[in-house]
C-alpha cells in the first residue's frame, strides 16, 4: 500500500523531465527524493498525485493505479506542492474547513492527526493566509494536507527557503506522522535532511543516480576523503585545483573535502605543495563522507 | 565620511511597524573585501534590515552609511554603488542573456562600449557563449545564479548583497558559485550575504546571527564556535535561534 513505480518517462517537448525511473516506496516508510531544481522531482510528484500522465511506464499509489484509479488516489493522498498554493483570502481556519469539507470530513474528525501542527497556528486562526509568515503558511499547507487522513503523504520541497530551526522541528513533525501509519514521499535539495529518511534516491537531470538508505549511500563512497584546512580558504582552492595528484576538491564549511588519485595519499609531499603554494596552518586529516560528498561524487 | 575602511557602519538602526520592532538596534561594520554573513531564522528581520541598507526603506531611527553614503539622505548614491541580487528577483527570464547584461549595463550607467566590453568578458569567464541569445528562463537555475552574480557586479561595486542566492542550486554549482564569491572578495568588492545553508556560513569570514530583530552575535564561525562549545555554525544557529 505504499508506492510503486515502474518505468516512468516524462518529456516536455525537446525536454526530459524524467528518464525511466523506477523504484519503490514501502507502505510507512519515510522515503526521500534528493536532488537539486530542475533533477525531475516535481514531475515525479505530479504524475503521482494524477495532476499529470507520463508518457511511458505504470505507477500505483496506495495500491491504486495513477491511469485508472485517479480519482481513488486523490481521495487518498495528501499532497503539499512546492509552491504555497492555499487560499490567500481566506483565513487559516476557513482554509482548513475547506480541505476538510472536499474530502466529506471535519477539523473535529480528524484533529488528533493535525493538532501537534496546528495548534502553532491556531493563535492566528482568523488572519488570511496570504498574511501568514512563511514558516506558518508551510505548516497551514501541512495541516490542509492531512486533514482528510491520508494513507500517503506527498511533501514537495517542504523546507525550501526555510530556517534551519524551522527545518528542523519539520522533520520532527514528519517522524511523528509516520509513527502513525502515514507513507511520507518527501523531497528537498536540502542533503543533511537526507539523513532523516529510511531510504532515499538521489536524482539528477530525470535519471536515478541512486536507492539506498543514508547510511548505505554514504559507506558507498569510493575513495578516501580529507578535510584540509589552511590560512587562506581561496588560495587553498585555486593551490588544490592546480593540485596534479588531485581527484577531486570541494568546499565544505571551514574544510575542504579532498580526494587524491593516488592510493596511498602522499600526505607529507601534498603538505610540502601547499607550503610551496605559501598557505600556512595546513591540517590534512581523514573525515567521513556525507551525502552531498556522494551525490557530487555520482553527478560528477 | 568612512571611518577608516569600513563599508558598512552600522549604529543602533531600527525599523518599526506599528509597534513592532522587526529591526531592533542593531550596530555592525563590514570592512572593504570582507565576506560578511548575515543570518538568522525567518522573520528575525534580516529582510527588513538588508531593505534599510540597499537604501529601499527608511529607517525609523539609529545611523548607518553604505559605501560611505547615508541611509536616509543618500539613498541614490547607495544604488548606484552595490550590487544586489536574490534567488526571487535577479534576471528577466523573458530576455536573453545577452539582452539582460546590456539592459542592466544601461541601468546602472555604463557606456556602449564599456557595456559590450563586460558582456564579452562575462561570456567567456562562464562559458555562456552558445546561449547568449537563449532566454534566461531556458536555463538551469544554477547558470541563471551564476549569470545574475556576475550582472550584479557588472558596475563594479564596492558592496554587493547577496539574498539567499544559492538557495535549491545544486551542491556542485552552490560551490562553484562559492568560488566566485571568493574571487570576487578576493579582488576586493565587500560580500553581504544572507543563506539558510549552514555550511556556507562557515565560508564567510564573520558572520552575525539575527535573533528578533536583533543581533545576537557576531564574530569568525571559528570563534562562534568556540564560544558556544560546538563543532558546528549549524548548532550555534540552532542554540541561538531556538534560544
Amino acid at each position: 500500500m505504499g508506492i510503486t513505480i515502474s518505468n516512468i518517462s516524462k518529456s516536455y517537448g525537446e525536454i526530459t523531465a524524467l528518464s525511466d525511473i523506477s523504484f519503490d516506496v514501502k507502505p510507512g516508510e519515510l522515503f526521500g527524493l534528493i536532488g537539486p531544481d530542475g533533477a525531475g522531482k516535481t514531475t515525479l510528484f505530479r504524475i503521482l498525485t494524477t495532476l499529470l500522465i507520463a508518457d511511458n511506464g505504470q505507477a500505483t499509489v496506495a495500491g491504486y493505479d495513477v491511469l485508472n484509479d485517479y480519482k481513488s488516489i486523490r481521495n487518498s493522498v495528501g499532497y503539499m506542492p512546492g509552491r504555497f498554493s492555499l487560499y490567500q483570502d481566506l483565513t487559516v481556519e476557513e482554509n482548513l474547513n475547506f480541505f476538510a469539507t472536499i474530502f466529506g470530513t471535519s477539523i473535529e474528525e480528524n484533529y488528533d492527526l493535525v493538532k501537534d501542527i496546528y495548534v502553532q497556528i491556531e493563535p492566528f486562526k482568523n488572519r488570511r493566509a496570504g498574511k501568514l509568515s512563511g514558516g506558518m503558511k508551510q505548516k497551514l499547507a501541512l495541516s490542509c494536507a492531512l486533514i482528510h487522513k491520508p494513507k500517503v503523504l506527498f511533501l514537495d520541497e517542504p523546507t525550501t527557503g526555510v530556517d534551519p530551526v524551522s527545518r528542523k522541528e519539520f522533520w520532527e513533525m514528519l517522524k511523528r506522522l509516520q509513527k502513525k501509519g502515514i507513507t511520507i514521499l518527501v523531497s528537498t535539495p536540502y542533503m543533511d535532511e537526507a539523513a532523516l529518511c529510511d531510504r532515499i534516491a538521489l536524482i539528477q537531470d530525470g535519471n536515478i543516480l541512486e536507492i539506498d538508505t543514508p547510511n548505505a549511500i554514504v559507506s558507498h563512497f569510493p575513495k578516501p576523503l580529507y578535510n584540509i584546512s589552511t590560512n587562506n580558504m581561496y588560495s587553498l582552492i585555486e593551490s588544490l585545483t592546480n593540485y596534479e595528484h588531485t581527484y577531486s576538491i570541494f568546499p565544505f564549511g571551514e574544510f575542504v573535502h579532498y580526494t587524491d588519485k593516488r592510493d596511498p595519499i602522499d600526505k607529507a609531499s601534498l603538505k610540502t605543495y601547499l607550503e610551496s603554494q605559501g598557505l600556512t596552518d595546513i591540517k590534512i586529516e581523514k573525515t567521513q563522507p556525507t551525502i552531498e560528498d556522494t551525490f557530487m561524487e555520482l553527478a560528477k | 565620511m568612512m571611518k577608516d575602511n569600513n563599508v558598512i557602519q552600522v549604529e543602533n538602526l531600527s525599523k518599526l511597524f506599528g509597534d513592532f520592532a522587526a529591526v531592533n538596534q542593531i550596530s555592525f561594520q563590514v570592512k572593504a573585501g570582507e565576506i560578511f554573513g548575515f543570518l538568522g531564522a525567518n522573520g528575525a528581520g534580516k529582510t527588513t534590515a538588508m531593505k534599510m541598507l540597499i537604501g529601499i526603506s527608511s529607517p525609523t531611527s539609529g545611523k548607518a552609511t553604505v559605501a560611505g553614503f547615508d541611509v536616509y539622505k543618500e539613498t541614490e548614491s547607495i544604488k548606484k554603488n552595490i550590487g544586489y541580487m536574490s534567488q526571487k528577483f535577479a534576471l528577466y527570464d523573458d530576455l536573453t542573456v545577452k539582452e539582460n547584461i546590456t539592459f542592466f549595463g544601461g541601468i546602472y550607467g555604463l557606456s556602449k562600449k564599456q557595456i559590450e566590453h563586460k558582456r564579452r568578458e562575462l561570456v567567456e569567464e562562464l562559458g555562456l557563449q552558445e546561449v547568449t541569445n537563449s532566454l534566461v528562463a531556458s536555463l538551469p537555475l544554477g547558470w541563471k545564479q551564476k549569470l545574475a552574480f556576475s550582472v550584479s557586479l557588472l558596475h563594479e561595486p564596492k558592496i554587493v548583497f547577496l539574498d539567499e542566492p544559492t538557495g535549491g542550486v545544486d551542491p556542485i554549482t552552490r560551490r562553484q558559485f562559492w568560488e566566485m564569491i571568493y574571487k570576487a572578495a578576493h579582488n576586493g568588492t565587500t560580500i553581504f550575504v544572507t543563506t539558510h545553508y549552514m555550511d556556507e556560513a562557515e565560508y564567510c569570514d564573520r558572520v552575525s546571527i539575527m535573533v528578533d530583530g536583533k543581533i545576537e552575535a557576531l564574530d569568525t564561525p571559528k570563534k562562534l564556535k568556540e564560544h558556544y562549545k560546538t563543532d558546528t555554525m549549524n548548532d550555534v544557529f540552532l542554540k541561538l535561534a531556538r534560544g
